[in-house]
């Protein structure tokens, strides 16, 4: 139990907190909803409030235009673009061949067994949001997201069929009649075929883009094919036609992360109460100025909010900062003759820093920071290690895996022969004719599962399909009376780049090791 | 923790949501609603788990569950892929049953089909005597080597695996039997003959009873040195490998009174194509010998296949 006098040191260190994000204005409390017999239940739930947002230009939304068409493009044209890689390989630039189990990307191509590359790049990735957090907040949330790219370009719908803000609403009010029917099913149809053309972008890189999409309309694209594009489709169409900033304040984890990994130096979308309270009308604010802050409570910050917040309540879960309220205020604080950023980007620490009397200080020094600083040495050290081994990777190899029963086996004449499953691999787009060689092993002759007996010699010729690995029984044959030991297979690629690989493994003997 | 009294009123500022009234470490929990969505969401998963419970199996009764509407059973599904597994092998099946098993070995892709189906039949058919890696155990022969008793290469093996060893069930089973001497030669003599036996691969001397006995009892089958017949199914005597162990005493026993092991024939059990492909798979453990009549012209049989 506290004690009211005494204040605890953990309430005050909120307290300091509640201060520096805690509006001055609180909120009217919400009805208290109790679980006694006589509320009805749906006190207990929220209703789904549809934003509609009114329509706004400024830099930052000139910037989240060119960012979502950049996406889009991106996302769109990507499997569309070629890339020679001979007659042996596709030639579509990005390619997921779960088939073959290759991924290409452009002059990369990964095996399965190099997963660890697509690892290291979800690493970085993972470690880029934390870098971008860092650096510039949740600038993810508010431009790269797709779910904000989508949301963005379903509202943008929702204006072109049934106009700005003020309009929309009163549609919604509307009772259903024909023309509001008509209205909804027409801009539904656009919503479905958004939904259907991302969903079906997607398959298009799991396969050849072409062939896919006209298998795909001609029905002979596999199944799973047509699953995927259903479910990314309905999903589409319902996470980014109705519930938009519902993802982003209840389903994604995102934001929940980053209410951990905001702090006082962290920049953010930022309402400067000192110099905005107390708000109040313009006429009331021309009349006592003295009484009166730079807000004049004009709701524009508000109307074009995306996901419906007043940024004003300080920061919060659904604040994507995607900057279109400093827009809406920029242009009122303009019309009005005062100073821009009454909203705008800033960190706490800077909020404090100013309410005190300080200079403004540039949003960009959360650049030079040293946590950015060492996220970004993380970041950058992984990518060039993944470089680094992307770069000296050999495109042949070799496993060598001993019979295990039978260990070995005696022949006619007394002799040991020890068989071993060797595969070959040729990660070259091409054919290649290989040499596998025996050392170590005194007297010992090889032949293979296409090369008899008769043909006997320490070292074979093979020949590895391109971009493939070729499974070799092989078979070692050593004199009598040989001992239990270790020797080595070499692989050598027989054209003008010459690579080579080796791998030990043990002859074992009836005697064993004497 | 918070004062119980105050729970009902105290309100959090910024939000203007209630406590709940728990509190960990000065962090307190709002009594935050939940989207209304969330809630259908949740109804549409009771509607859900209803109609599956109704379509899968699912309550469990006494001696098993109910079973669902559209009969979906995890044996039926299993049925269905193997089904659907032996069509996919039939083509494969039909033309490694038309194919003519000397001419096997000149389609490396049919081969190597052969070799794999080959090697899922052992493991249900032969494993039990040959043991899962073909090396077999005294008496049963190993089959990874270069030692045959009834020939190595692909007809050969084929004709064995047909028609078995020594087996009730055919007439053209391979059959061989070596009369037991434990009640004709004495001891010594066995000893000696035992001893010239050896002498084939050095392991001992041998003595003038030895050559002699050997001349008058052993040799029209075993050969002067040792060498055996494939024809007659009588093994080499001048080798390393022994089906029934390799030690003086193990020969002496098989002298006196021999063991005849029995395979049994196949080819009523089995259908062509499996047997041909056991033959390809047994062949390919690298003890498998080149057909005589393959080798005359390799390169105009090649130019047969389809």
């Amino acid at each position: 139990m506290n004690n009211p006098e005494e204040p605890d040191p953990k309430t005050e260190e909120r307290d300091r907190w509640a201060e520096a994000i805690t509006p001055v204005q609180p909120k009217p409390a919400r009805k208290p909803a109790t679980l006694g017999a006589d509320v009805p239940i749906g006190d207990l739930y929220e209703k789904h409030k549809v934003v509609h947002n009114q329509r706004i230009d400024g830099p930052f939304r000139r910037f989240k235009w060119t960012v979502m068409v950049l996406t889009l493009a991106i996302y769109y044209v990507t499997p569309w673009l070629r890339w020679d890689r001979g007659p042996y390989a596709p030639d579509q630039a990005v390619l997921v061949d779960l088939t073959n189990r290759r991924f290409y990307m452009f002059g990369i191509e990964i095996w399965p067994h190099e997963f660890y590359f697509v690892a290291g790049m979800l690493i970085m990735a993972g470690i880029g949001l934390f870098l971008v957090t860092s650096a510039v907040g949740r600038a993810w949330c508010g431009y790269a997201c797709p779910q904000t790219v989508w949301t963005d370009l379903f509202q943008h719908v929702d204006r072109l069929f049934d106009g700005d803000r003020n309009a929309r609403v009163k549609l919604d009010k509307a009772p259903w009649g024909p023309a509001k029917l008509a209205r909804r099913a027409s801009k539904w149809t656009v919503y479905l075929l958004i939904a259907f053309v991302t969903g079906g972008a997607w398959i298009l890189y799991f396969a050849d883009a072409p062939t896919l999409l006209r298998d795909f309309f001609t029905g002979e694209a596999a199944p799973i094919a047509y699953a995927t594009v259903a479910v990314l489709t309905a999903t589409t169409f319902a996470l980014g036609g109705f519930l938009r900033e519902q993802v982003c304040i209840y389903m994604c984890p995102w934001p929940r992360i980053q209410t951990a990994m905001l702090d006082e130096k962290s920049l953010i979308v930022t309402y400067k109460d000192w110099r905005g309270e107390k708000r109040g009308s313009l006429k009331k604010a021309l009349k006592q100025p003295d009484e009166y802050g730079d807000c004049i409570d004009c709701q524009q910050c508000v109307a074009v909010c995306p996901t419906g917040i007043d940024i004003r309540e300080g920061p919060q879960i659904g604040c994507i900062t995607c900057a279109l309220c400093i827009d809406a205020c920029d242009r009122v604080m303009a019309d009005i003759g005062r100073p821009r950023g009454l909203i705008d980007y800033a960190t706490l620490e800077d909020c404090k820093h100013e309410a005190t009397g300080g200079k403004p200080q540039s949003p960009w020094k959360t650049l030079r920071r040293p946590r950015t600083l060492v996220y970004g040495a993380i970041w950058l050290s992984i990518g060039a290690a993944l470089l680094f081994a992307l770069g000296v990777r050999t495109h042949t190899e070799i496993t060598v895996s001993p019979d295990r029963n039978p260990p070995f086996m005696l022949m006619r004449d007394g002799s040991v022969r020890n068989a071993y499953t060797l595969k070959l691999r040729n990660m070259e787009s091409r054919p290649r004719t290989m040499q596998v060689e025996i050392s170590g092993l005194a007297g010992a002759t090889m032949w293979t599962d296409s090369i008899t007996r008769e043909n006997a010699a320490t070292s074979q010729q093979v020949e590895v399909p391109a971009d493939a690995t070729r499974t070799v029984r092989a078979y070692v044959l050593a004199p009598a009376n040989s001992s239990e030991q270790s020797f080595t297979f070499t692989l050598t690629s027989l054209d003008e780049q010459r690579e080579s690989d080796t791998a030990q493994t043990l002859f074992t003997t009836p005697g064993g090791n004497p | 923790m918070a004062n119980e009294s105050n729970i009902e009123n105290r309100v959090d500022q910024p939000t203007g949501t209630e406590f709940v009234g728990h509190e960990w470490d000065g962090i307190e929990e709002l009594d935050t609603p939940l989207p209304r969505w969330w809630l259908w969401t949740f109804y549409a998963t009771i509607v859900w788990a209803i109609g599956y419970v109704v379509a899968y199996p699912a309550w469990p009764m006494i001696d098993r569950a109910t079973e669902g509407v559209i009969g979906w059973t995890s044996r039926g599904q299993l049925a269905e892929e193997i089904s659907v597994a032996n069509k996919a092998r039939e083509g494969l099946l039909e033309q490694i049953a038309a194919t003519d098993t000397a001419l096997l070995t000149d389609d490396p892709q049919l081969m190597q089909q052969a070799v794999a189906g080959g090697a899922a039949a052992f493991k249900v058919n032969c494993v039990q005597c040959h043991g899962a890696g073909a090396a077999g155990s005294p008496g049963y022969p190993n089959l990874n080597d270069d030692e045959w008793l009834w020939g190595g290469d692909l007809e050969s093996i084929e004709l064995t695996l047909q028609h078995g060893v020594r087996w009730d069930g055919s007439d053209q089973t391979r059959f061989s039997l070596m009369p037991g001497f434990g009640d004709i030669f004495t001891t010594e003599e066995i000893n000696a003959l035992a001893g010239h036996v050896l002498s084939f691969t050095g392991r001992s001397e041998s003595s003038a009873t030895g050559v002699q006995l050997y001349a008058d009892n052993c040799l029209s089958c075993h050969g002067q040195s040792g060498e055996g017949s494939r024809d007659q199914g009588a093994p080499a005597l001048n080798d390393a490998i022994w089906l029934y162990g390799s030690s003086e005493t193990a020969i002496r026993g098989q002298i006196r009174a021999p063991s005849h092991g029995v395979m049994p024939g196949w080819k009523d059990r089995l259908d062509p194509a499996t047997i041909k492909m056991l033959a390809a798979y047994v062949h390919s453990l690298g003890g498998g010998e080149t057909l005589a009549q393959q080798s005359d012209e390799p390169a105009e049989a090649a130019d047969e296949q389809p």
